[in-house]
């Protein structure tokens, strides 16, 4: 019985730490939720007096709001389209392939973000001004696979690195050419983790918002865009919370997807666990 | 309908430290032949399998199947079959298509392909696991998969690579009487690696002893047994006993136990296998002295020490006779005596 009761003790310790990051991360996403669905909230009220979809069906009459909408999802696809296409034959590179400076070019990746963002955006910004880059959608493009390159390079590799050689062997064994091999055999291995890969890319361009702002506003304007300045220059506060919860649905179609794929181990496996 | 030749294979390493892990082999395995390469780990018997897989290129030498020389092409354009250690079966495809993936390949008819896998499916003891997972199957079956895989291509040479070794003992044995069987009954050319000398005595029609990348001996299991070539092989295959000494007018002597052998003069090794090992009882004054006695029911083994501290080993029929600290006399039945890497006297 004493290691019974040894081993029911409350950890209290772990209890604090989780109540603290709920309040933390919880508190101000309930409060955001909240102002989505309130027509009437003055103070000193604790509690709206009126809930309402008022302000959703004034957000979504705007044109811009759709126009970011669209502007976002076609520039989130775009680029971890691209991304794919040059991140993954690289990713296979560093991890089949052995030649002069790899480890260095590897490590490379991780210079993008080493260092403070913003200053680096801004001495790219000044590049793109000469290229007459500012303000067009390739600007954005281009700044914005910048941000993916780590994640489309650094989990692909450890993907490819955890295939079994041996099975990439018995294909060649049973006469397929090393390009069916890779097809057949090494990507859908390596599959469930490249996924994860692109989906993090995705939705990590979704969101990204310094990049985008700094090169492509005013003609370029992505969902995250538009809610800053709808959250710095409009007074109703519901503009800004109604855009808040419409950008939770791609991230909430991510988390579905990750808890399938990290579930299933592939996504652990990558990274060599 | 296939034979194997290996012409003075050579496989070097490059690096800062060059490694020859196969130095000038040479081989002939005849068609329908089992030969089991049979050495302790780095040996070079994996790198010589998989260079004639085509997974690793020669440095020098020649690979001929039927008098083809294959030794550069790559092993999709090779008529071999490799089964790994591993079994590296695709996880992400049923049995079946484990098994059909090279026949589509070679692009044959749907209703070709689903005969020719379900009859080897058959022949391995696997009929109806065609929609299993390999995931769902055990590691007897997973290795049956595998070898199975290799088999519906009818590759004219076989080649396996430690097949058994991540299995257990029981399993191991039941699988290599399978593979015995189903190379007899096809008669297809096998070269068979393993670093158990059980299964390469129970496998092969020849055994080639490997150490550092070369050809200790060449010879079929009973005669390996009897008449090991060098005391490597001796030391390697089965249990011996092996004493430094030397021969002097006529007589071998190690620490004050003399046996007289018709050898010239000079270092040698006493060979004795524990069965050949006989003992009596001796005097107290005898300078042997039994350490340990193993009953294993059918028979025990005596371990007994020279004063000298090296330890031999005796395999009698009745342990019931014997106890630790007794002194026995040796009496050496068979033996040979070994000079530099070669035998140079038998009693047999």
């Amino acid at each position: 019985m004493a290691s019974l009761t040894a081993d029911r003790r409350i950890d209290w310790t772990g209890i604090a730490f989780a109540a603290a990051l709920s309040l933390v991360i919880v508190f101000p996403l309930l409060v955001v939720g909240t102002w989505a669905f309130t027509n009437v909230w003055r103070f000193p009220s604790v509690i709206p007096q009126e809930f309402g979809l008022k302000f959703w069906g004034q957000t979504l009459a705007r044109a811009d709001v759709w126009s970011s909408i669209s502007m976002s999802l076609t520039l989130a696809t775009v680029v971890t389209l691209l991304s794919a296409l040059i991140c993954l034959p690289a990713a296979y590179a560093f991890a089949r392939l052995d030649f002069p400076g790899r480890n260095l070019l590897f490590f490379s990746f991780l210079a993008g973000h080493a260092f403070p963002k913003f200053g680096l955006l801004v001495a790219i910004a000044a590049i793109f001004l000469q290229l007459n880059l500012i303000g067009t959608f390739w600007g954005v493009v281009l700044i914005q696979l910048v941000g993916t390159l780590l994640f489309m390079i650094w989990i692909p590799v450890a993907a490819f690195q955890s295939v079994d050689r041996r099975m990439e062997e018995a294909a060649r064994d049973v006469g397929a050419t090393p390009l069916r091999v890779f097809w057949s055999i090494t990507l859908p291995q390596a599959g469930p983790t490249i996924a994860a890969a692109i989906l993090l890319s995705f939705v990590g361009t979704f969101y990204e918002t310094e990049g985008a702002w700094l090169i492509g506003a005013p003609q370029i304007r992505t969902l995250p865009v538009l809610m800053i300045s709808f959250i710095n220059n409009q007074p109703v506060i519901q503009y800004g919370a109604v855009l808040s919860v419409i950008l939770w649905v791609p991230s909430f179609i991510a988390l579905l997807f990750a808890r399938r794929v990290i579930s299933s181990g592939s996504f652990a496996r990558g990274f060599g666990a | 309908m296939a034979k194997l030749e290996i012409r003075d294979v050579s496989k070097v390493f490059a690096g800062a430290n060059p490694v020859v892990a196969v130095d000038a082999f040479s081989l002939t395995v005849a068609d329908g032949e089992l030969v089991c390469l049979l050495g302790p780990s780095g040996s070079g018997k994996s790198t010589l399998l998989r260079m004639i897989g085509g997974f690793e290129r020669p440095s020098s030498g020649q690979v001929l199947i039927d008098g083809d020389d294959v030794s550069r092409l790559p092993p999709e354009k090779r008529p071999t079959g490799m089964v790994f250690q591993s079994h590296a079966l695709w996880t992400h495809m049923n049995v079946f298509n484990n098994l059909a993936f090279g026949l589509k390949l070679r692009r044959l008819p749907a209703a070709e392909i689903r005969e020719r896998v379900e009859k080897v499916l058959e022949l391995v003891g696997l009929a109806g696991y065609g929609q299993r997972l390999t995931t769902q199957l055990s590691g007897g079956q997973q290795q049956r998969v595998a070898l199975a895989r290799s088999l519906v291509l009818e590759p004219k040479i076989l080649l396996l690579d430690e097949p058994f070794a991540s299995l257990d003992q029981h399993l191991r044995e039941r699988l290599r009487e399978e593979v015995r069987d189903i190379q007899q009954r096809l008669k297809i050319t096998t070269l068979f690696v393993t670093h158990g000398q059980d299964e390469a005595l129970a496998l092969a029609d020849r055994i080639v002893v490997m150490r550092d990348g070369k050809t200790e001996q060449v010879a079929r299991p009973d005669l390996l047994y009897r008449e090991p070539a060098t005391p490597f092989v001796a030391g390697f295959i089965g249990s011996m006993n092996l004493i430094e000494g030397t021969v002097h007018a006529g007589a071998f002597t190690h620490g004050g136990w003399t046996l007289p052998v018709p050898v010239a003069d000079g270092p040698a090794t006493l060979a004795v296998r524990p069965e050949a090992l006989g003992i009596t009882p001796a005097e107290t004054g005898s300078a042997a002295r039994i350490h340990r006695v193993t009953d294993f029911g059918t028979h025990a083994i005596i371990d007994i020490d020279l004063p000298d501290a090296v330890r031999l080993k005796s395999m009698v029929t009745d342990a019931r006779q014997w106890q630790a600290g007794q002194s026995v006399a040796l009496q050496p039945a068979a033996f040979a005596i070994y000079r530099g890497n070669a035998a140079v006297y038998r009693n047999t």
